[in-house]
């Protein structure tokens, strides 16, 4: 039972008056908006809710925890979310 | 990327008004925001997961002053990147 983007694009489809089928792809071009800019380095900041941020990891030593190999990570890049207050607050209950 | 700035690509990509987009916008983080609020999962193919997490009270310490002080129990989202979203920042 989670939310998915079937339930967002219903109520899209129930407040905007858009068809079901294009309600849908909407959601889907709003969710490849974030994923281009995200693909592109630059980090998304929703007021209200948080910060999507593009990080660069360097590369580092670790372990295979199954084997106990030693193994190097690659430097990579990855994506992290920081929690606005007013979303923190709203989650709170306060 | 702002808010106002996903607003205007959305806009553009998909033909729909800006006070339109505007509004898909709001309702697509204000849902993510009640789900989570009501400690319900968010689960976003492609892009990302979101779930609470709930951490017990804890004394801890100012590291300034080194003073103590109790933390409330509190909640917060944890975020998950979906696999295709790791794979295309990652590329």
């Amino acid at each position: 039972m989670a939310l998915t983007k079937h339930e967002i694009a219903e109520q899209v489809f129930n407040e905007l008056g858009f068809s079901k089928k294009r309600s849908i792809e909407i959601i889907e071009s709003l969710i490849e908006q974030i994923k281009k800019s995200l693909e592109s380095g630059e980090d998304v900041l929703i007021s209200g809710f948080g910060k999507f941020r593009v990080k660069e990891k360097k590369e580092r030593k670790g372990r295979n925890p199954a084997t106990g190999e030693d193994a190097i990570l690659p430097a990579r890049r990855i994506v992290t979310f920081n929690c606005s207050g007013k979303l923190r607050k709203k989650i709170n209950g306060s | 990327m702002n808010k106002l700035e996903l607003i205007s690509a959305l806009k553009n990509e998909t033909d729909i008004s800006k006070s339109e987009a505007a509004k898909v916008v709001q309702i697509f983080f204000d849902h993510m925001a009640d789900a989570l609020a009501n400690d319900e999962r968010v689960e976003i193919r492609g892009l990302c997961s979101f779930f609470v997490k709930k951490y017990k009270s804890y004394t801890g310490r100012n590291p300034k002053t080194g003073e103590k002080v109790a933390i409330k129990p509190k909640r917060l989202p944890f975020f998950k990147s979906g696999k295709e979203l790791k794979e295309r920042v990652n590329s």
